[in-house]
């Protein structure tokens, strides 16, 4: 990631330290054209005492999360965003004890709005947890933030 | 968990619910949740706001709930698809929210909820969501 521009390793830094991301466990591993992140397991992502299968809000949260990112990785320059929509498929239970990981690309951009195409898996993207489709606000001449 | 069928006990012993803080209050005939602010629920600390996955767990935990509820089920019915729409900014201080079964098939139940914080009539974000009845 060192051809990254300033603002993007800024934004990274800025969505990794996110209080939300940060206290469910996860982390920005990559700033690409397909931006990912990795959550390791733990206890308290746990949705499902009896099978110890984590809540699909975990899901939704770090596609979300890497969602956003991907819109800032396309848009160029720093402005901020806002989530309008995200539909999640869950396609199979997270198995316990392993790292879910979340790929978003953001697959067109217009004036005011972007599409992102999003995959959380564990290890083979070709076996998904969960699909996601988002739909983000481009808040142009706003101040730069990070998106709800 | 099949020894328990009072949903606010059932959310109290889920991990991820009690990291959110979210607890389940009986109110007029229903049930209702509540999301106090806690600053690890920020997305974006400029506003503040609350991250939109802490809005999607909060929505999803709603719809989960309001089927175990009114279907009297022992066990968590599993999501199949979820749609959020995000209205407005949630800010930093108590959400709220409810669902309603839209449709209730043998297998799969159609659920619709909705989230506020301090005005009902100012919806912060609604879900749309299927989600499959294990049997």
């Amino acid at each position: 990631m060192s051809d990254a521009p300033e603002w993007l390793k800024h934004a990274k830094s800025a969505m990794n330290m996110t209080p939300y991301l940060a206290g469910i466990g996860g982390e920005i591993v990559d700033i690409g054209p397909v931006a990912r992140s990795r959550l390791p397991y733990s206890e308290k992502l746990i949705g499902d005492p009896e099978t110890g299968v984590v809540h699909g809000g975990v899901i939704t949260g770090l596609l979300d999360h890497t969602s956003g990112l991907a819109v800032m990785v396309k848009l160029r320059q720093p402005m901020p965003i806002a989530t309008l929509d995200l539909r999640i498929d869950y396609m199979r239970p997270a198995k316990p004890h392993e790292d879910i990981f979340a790929e978003c690309e953001c697959v067109r951009v217009t004036h005011e709005v972007a599409f992102v195409r999003g995959t959380a898996h564990q290890g083979d993207a070709k076996d998904p947890i969960a699909l996601c489709t988002g739909a983000f606000m481009i808040i142009r001449g706003g101040v730069m933030g990070i998106p709800s | 968990m099949s020894e328990t069928r009072d949903p606010a006990e059932l959310i109290a012993r889920i991990p991820y619910c009690r990291h959110l803080g979210i607890t389940v209050e009986e109110k007029d005939g229903g049930v209702i949740l509540v999301m106090p602010f806690q600053q690890h629920l920020v997305g974006n600390p400029n506003l503040p706001a609350l991250h939109g996955g802490v809005t999607g767990s909060l929505l999803e935990t709603a719809a989960i709930v309001q089927v175990l509820y009114e279907l009297r089920e022992p066990k968590l019915p599993k999501p199949v698809d979820i749609t959020v729409d995000y209205l407005r900014s949630g800010r930093a201080v108590t959400s709220y929210a409810r669902a309603r079964i839209a449709r209730q098939g043998k297998r799969v139940v159609n659920v619709h909820a909705e989230m506020w914080q301090e005005d009902e009539t100012k919806l912060v974000a609604a879900l749309r969501g299927h989600f499959l009845i294990p049997r």
